[in-house]
């Protein structure tokens, strides 16, 4: 696999990702999501309103994987409903662990598909997830 | 250099890792096993095996004759004054937990303190933030300058009449210099507390010697000084060790159980509760002739003019951050940033080179938040390592930078 491909992309990305970066305010939801192996550390914050994902944002740290994904998440998600939220997250999901169509993720999933190479770095897919996990958990608890 | 000849003894170190030279500079974590401590495991299984102190027959005996000698030579590479002072765990975590749960929960009570260095490893932290917890004790932290170095200013203001128990590595995993461990333990004995010194990140690059630091407890582990994983060792001072209460309780640590109660073994064996992993103590035997034969000053040499060479090329990049920054001692590994890389893309690029470095918070966490740093890269040496690993590494720090765009 080509590192340093993905990791141009990887950068391109982050410095597009200043507008992800923030608070939001109104949020219905707030979930942490950390890796206590190396230390990553966003809080995803979403707002939910009739079904609809109507704005994400995210705070935190970590490396160049993570917050690349954070920030391309956010801009998949944003105006989705909350069931085709879930489906894409299961379809990155699967992406990521190698086990994707890569004609449907390249359609579904947009820009994110850039990180389809992580499915090569196994030490780093924890770092691609990160954030799609948060979400999920976020997602499913919102009832509770 | 010393490196030319020991390479060899090392097999992993001759296989490529996707069609490269393994470069591996995490011996921090674990070293790798030569050649001839797996085959001290395997005679010990084909020739030796059998449960010891169980069986009256012969082999039983050979088995408790191995497990035994393994005691002797630990105790003479650490010069203590006995073997029963050699106590086997599965690593040095296990080690710390077994003074931190005999020792301290039997000795400490509400407002006495605990002297713990900053930059312990979790393994030599925990035990005693949740024996606090047990016992009412205070943890008192100590920190090091700007050098990493713990001044003795500093320890003669936190150590004190209060003081029970000083907890702290002759060398941190992050800092990897010396820490004045004896000055420190002198300290904590005026005092009347006693020190536990954690010698993981020691054991395999300088001469441990228990009884010149004058350590009331002392804690390695095998895997990190060419030995196999899954061998850890204790040493304690016999009289400490013998008043102690058991840590776990079982078989072979007791002297008779009856419906109505248990009188225990002596040390070491009240502390060696169940099966021991005699396999890996002759590995771990093995390891320790492997070290003396080459000389463990000269290993230390010989890592410290690595260790030079590696901090002249990081110097030499530049936007390069160094933990201590400045230092006059020796050291065999380093831990740095690059300044604008995460470590973990840092590492995953420096791997596409064959490089194997440490990415993270090295489980010293508390550390990591005093030097302002999440986490940092870590490269530390062994002996079979050269020139030319060093050379690579920095060539790898070097495209690491360029992939993230940085300095181009
Ligand atoms: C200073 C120090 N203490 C303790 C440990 C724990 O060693 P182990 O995981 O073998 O118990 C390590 C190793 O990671 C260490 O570097």
């Amino acid at each position: 696999m080509d590192l340093n491909n993905l990791y141009s992309q990887i950068i391109t990305e982050n410095s597009r990702a200043a507008h992800n970066r923030r608070p939001v305010p109104g949020a219905t939801l707030s979930l942490e999501g950390n890796n206590p192996s190396c230390g990553d550390d966003i809080v995803l914050q979403v707002k939910i309103e009739n079904g609809i994902i109507e704005d994400l944002g995210f705070v935190g740290t970590g490396c160049a994987i993570s917050q690349a994904s954070a920030s391309l998440m956010i801009d998949l998600i944003k105006g989705k409903t909350v069931e085709e939220a879930k489906s894409l997250v299961d379809l990155y999901l699967r992406m990521i662990k190698g086990e994707a169509d890569e004609k449907e993720y390249i359609d579904r999933l947009e820009d994110c598909s850039a990180l389809a190479g992580v499915s090569k770095v196994p030490a780093r897919v924890k770092c691609a997830v990160l954030a799609w996990h948060t979400l999920e958990d976020a997602l499913n608890n919102q009832n509770v | 250099m010393l490196s030319q000849y020991y390479k060899k003894d090392f097999k992993i170190l001759s296989k490529l890792e996707n069609d490269m030279r393994l470069v591996y500079l995490d011996n921090a974590a674990t070293t790798q096993k030569p050649d001839v401590v797996l085959a001290a495991v395997k005679r010990y299984y084909t020739a030796d095996n059998a449960n010891p102190h169980r069986g009256v027959y012969e082999l039983a005996m050979r088995a408790t004759d191995v497990h035994e000698n393994a005691r002797s030579v630990i105790a003479a590479f650490l010069n203590a004054e006995r073997a029963e002072e050699i106590i086997f765990t599965r690593n040095a975590t296990e080690a710390l937990n077994l003074v931190a749960y005999s020792y301290g929960l039997a000795n400490l009570k509400t407002d006495d303190e605990i002297a713990v260095a900053i930059s312990e490893h979790h393994s030599n932290l925990v035990p005693w933030q949740r024996v606090a917890e047990a016992t009412g004790a205070k943890i008192v932290y100590l920190y090091p300058n700007e050098q990493g170095e713990y001044t003795e200013e500093e320890l003669t203001s936190k150590i004190g009449k209060s003081t029970k128990i000083l907890a702290m590595a002759h060398v941190s995993n992050v800092l990897g210099i010396e820490n004045p461990v004896k000055f420190a333990t002198r300290l904590v004995h005026q005092n009347g507390g006693i020190a536990v010194i954690d010698c993981a990140q020691s054991v395999a690059h300088m001469k441990v010697d228990v009884r010149d630091i004058d350590a009331d407890f002392v804690a390695f582990s095998g895997h990190k000084i060419y030995a196999p994983m899954g061998i850890g060792v204790l040493y304690g001072k016999y009289d400490l060790l013998d008043a102690m209460p058991p840590f776990l309780s079982g078989g072979d640590m007791i002297s008779h159980v009856h419906e109505s109660g248990t009188t225990y073994a002596k040390p070491p064996r009240k502390f060696e509760a169940g099966t021991c992993n005699l396999g890996d103590e002759a590995g771990l035997v093995e390891a320790i002739r492997y070290v003396e034969r080459i000389d463990i000053d000269k290993i230390r040499e010989h890592e410290t003019e690595l260790c030079k060479k590696a901090l002249e090329g990081l110097n030499s990049l530049g936007g390069i951050d160094i933990y201590p920054s400045v230092s006059s001692k020796s050291r065999s590994l380093i831990s740095f940033n690059i300044r604008g890389v995460h470590p973990h893309d840092a590492a995953t690029i420096m791997d596409s080179y064959g490089v194997c470095v440490r990415a993270g918070h090295h489980c010293a966490e508390p550390l990591m938040e005093r030097l302002g740093i999440g986490s940092c890269l870590r490269a530390s040496f062994a002996i079979y390592n050269d020139m030319e690993d060093v050379d690579i590494f920095i060539r790898s720090v070097e495209q690491t930078r360029k992939v993230m765009g940085i300095g181009s």
